[in-house]
């Protein structure tokens, strides 16, 4: 993400910046976050987040845009993931956990390599909602609306391969393609919600909102709807404690969401199955 | 390599073989389903059925051989394992439609025709195993297939469950005219509603009607005679009785009987008492 430079110092407005850029990628993490709770894909998800600091490294060293760095190695990441999974011989967590950290290691030292005064890596790990730029927050409402709008066009498709990859290809369904499309998806929303809870929070912000929705949802999209709206008190409850308290913004959030999933055991509601 | 599928067959498999380390998973395997004709596919489990299911299916294809479908054959399949993730809100009504491009129409008539109308509501994962089985079918059938693939289609059913569920596959054949192609690793609960059987063991061991079959060596040598006596309860006729402890007891002289049982494996303790004083 370009810095951009901003003269305003005002507390409401960064409080403000930090604020939108949350909700943007809480509300796009959510539905996507879903999938990823459906689908048991909860490691997968934390491979291309470890994966996204190769990325945030190349980046870097190309002198070429953050988001788009990310992307492209978070989907490099994947593709090597799938020809892994082709070999049989390792089980897939056991693949994915190799991956992950190859991916973090070579991130870490790539980056120890560089100008140490240009890369702060605690903001790429755990997230600087706080000084989120308003190109940041553009980046993630765009990102956001498209991912957003990729979703809906594949969501149908998507959820047959939920339910079972071989009947969803019988039916005529282009499985290999819409699973492909999810990963670019999940890339995306790694790369753009990536300075909000930083590369080791961000599964959270997936996860953590739809399992929280579960018990109220009775359809896949009540759960998505949901689970978009508790990350969006998640986030406003976390930079809220995080301003109040002189908390961590990043995990606040998680906190937050972390308190929300465990109070929805609390509340009654009627079966949802 | 292609060749020109016949008048009135849905899907012909021609010598199709596929190799695993070394070993033939299936070795030049012929299989034809012809349209209102439902072919059951019988063999111990590894026996290479569901290998030769995805190639009918057009999942996988085989190292060598040739497959030939039906020009725009309309495939219902029921695979053998479904489970839907517990986080997944999804009701039966939801699940039965994934399939079904637009508004999926007659949906309530097909879960009726399958006889579980009555959870279009429930939440999937609430339904039991038989229940369940029931809405894959319905699945299946709502794209009005000309070819309906079936994989162990009675599994988590009991015998009586399993029966019923034959005889429905049976009525929707004859009401829709459409192919079955039927696996199963259990000949005798499918006889009554299969008009060919492929016994597999990597090749094809015997083939044919299923009383044929039945009692072909290769198959009896696959399933031994436990199956053998299991299956004879349906038509054999006895030549023994049971003691009061279910022994059996050589008896040459009484009169014949045939048996029909619901139930199988354990059948001697139903036996009616009879010819003897």
């Amino acid at each position: 993400m370009p810095n951009t430079i901003t003269s305003s110092t005002d507390m409401d407005d960064f409080f403000i910046r930090a604020l939108a850029a949350g909700l943007g990628a809480a509300l796009v993490s959510a539905p996507i976050g879903c999938f990823i709770v459906w689908r048991r894909m909860a490691y997968f998800g934390a491979a291309l987040a470890h994966a996204a600091l190769l990325g945030v490294a190349v980046g870097f060293l190309l002198s070429i845009n953050l988001v788009v760095a990310v992307v492209v190695v978070c989907v490099l990441v994947g593709l090597a993931l799938f020809a892994l999974q082709r070999q049989r011989s390792l089980a897939d967590d056991t693949l994915l956990g190799i991956l992950a950290h190859a991916a973090l290691a070579a991130g870490l030292i790539a980056i120890a390599f560089m100008d140490s005064l240009r890369i702060d890596l605690m903001t790429y790990l755990f997230g600087d909602i706080l000084a989120v730029t308003v190109t940041d927050v553009l980046w993630v409402w765009v990102g956001g609306v498209v991912v957003l709008a990729g979703l809906a066009a594949i969501w149908r498709p998507l959820l047959s391969i939920t339910v079972h990859e071989d009947l969803a290809r019988v039916d005529g369904f282009p499985v290999t393609r819409i699973r492909f499309l999810f990963m670019l998806l999940l890339s995306i929303v790694i790369a753009v919600a990536m300075k909000i809870v930083g590369v080791l929070l961000i599964l959270s912000l997936l996860i953590i909102p739809p399992a929280a929705a579960r018990r109220f949802a009775t359809t896949p999209e009540q759960m998505a709807g949901l689970g978009a709206i508790l990350g969006g008190i998640a986030v406003a409850g976390g930079l809220a404690a995080s301003l109040q308290w002189d908390t961590p913004a990043g995990p606040s959030i998680v906190a937050a969401a972390s308190l929300l999933f465990f109070a929805s055991f609390a509340i009654p509601h009627r079966q949802a199955g | 390599m292609q060749h020109e599928i016949l008048p009135g067959s849905l899907i012909e498999v021609r010598g199709a073989t596929v190799r695993h380390n070394g070993h033939a998973t299936l070795d030049s395997v012929d299989l034809t389903v012809r349209a209102g004709e439902i072919v059951t596919l019988i063999g111990p489990n590894g026996s290479g059925k569901t290998t030769l299911v995805k190639i009918a299916l057009g999942l996988s294809r085989p190292e060598s051989g040739t497959v030939q479908r039906k020009d725009g054959l309309r495939i219902g399949y029921m695979p053998q394992h479904l489970t839907i993730d517990r986080t997944l809100p999804l009701t039966v009504r939801r699940f039965v439609s994934l399939g079904i491009k637009g508004r999926a129409s007659g949906l309530e008539e097909v879960l009726d025709d399958v006889g579980v109308a009555y959870a279009i509501d429930s939440p999937f994962q609430a339904l039991s195993g038989g229940e369940a089985r029931r809405v894959l079918l319905a699945r299946a059938l709502l794209g009005e297939p000309d070819l309906l693939v079936l994989d162990e289609p009675s599994a988590s059913m009991d015998v009586i469950g399993q029966g019923e569920f034959y005889e429905l596959i049976r009525r929707i054949r004859d009401e829709q005219g459409c192919g079955v192609l039927l696996v199963s690793h259990d000949l005798h609960l499918v006889m009554a509603a299969t008009d060919q059987v492929l016994c597999l063991n990597h090749h094809i061991c015997c083939a044919g009607q299923p009383e044929a079959v039945a009692q072909h060596p290769e198959y009896l040598a696959l399933f031994g005679t436990e199956i053998r006596d299991s299956l004879a309860v349906y038509t054999h006729e006895h030549d023994h009785h049971h003691d009061l402890t279910g022994e059996a007891v050589d008896h040459s002289e009484h009169g014949h009987s045939v048996h029909k049982h619901a139930e199988h494996g354990d059948a001697e303790h139903d036996h009616v008492e009879h010819g003897h004083g």
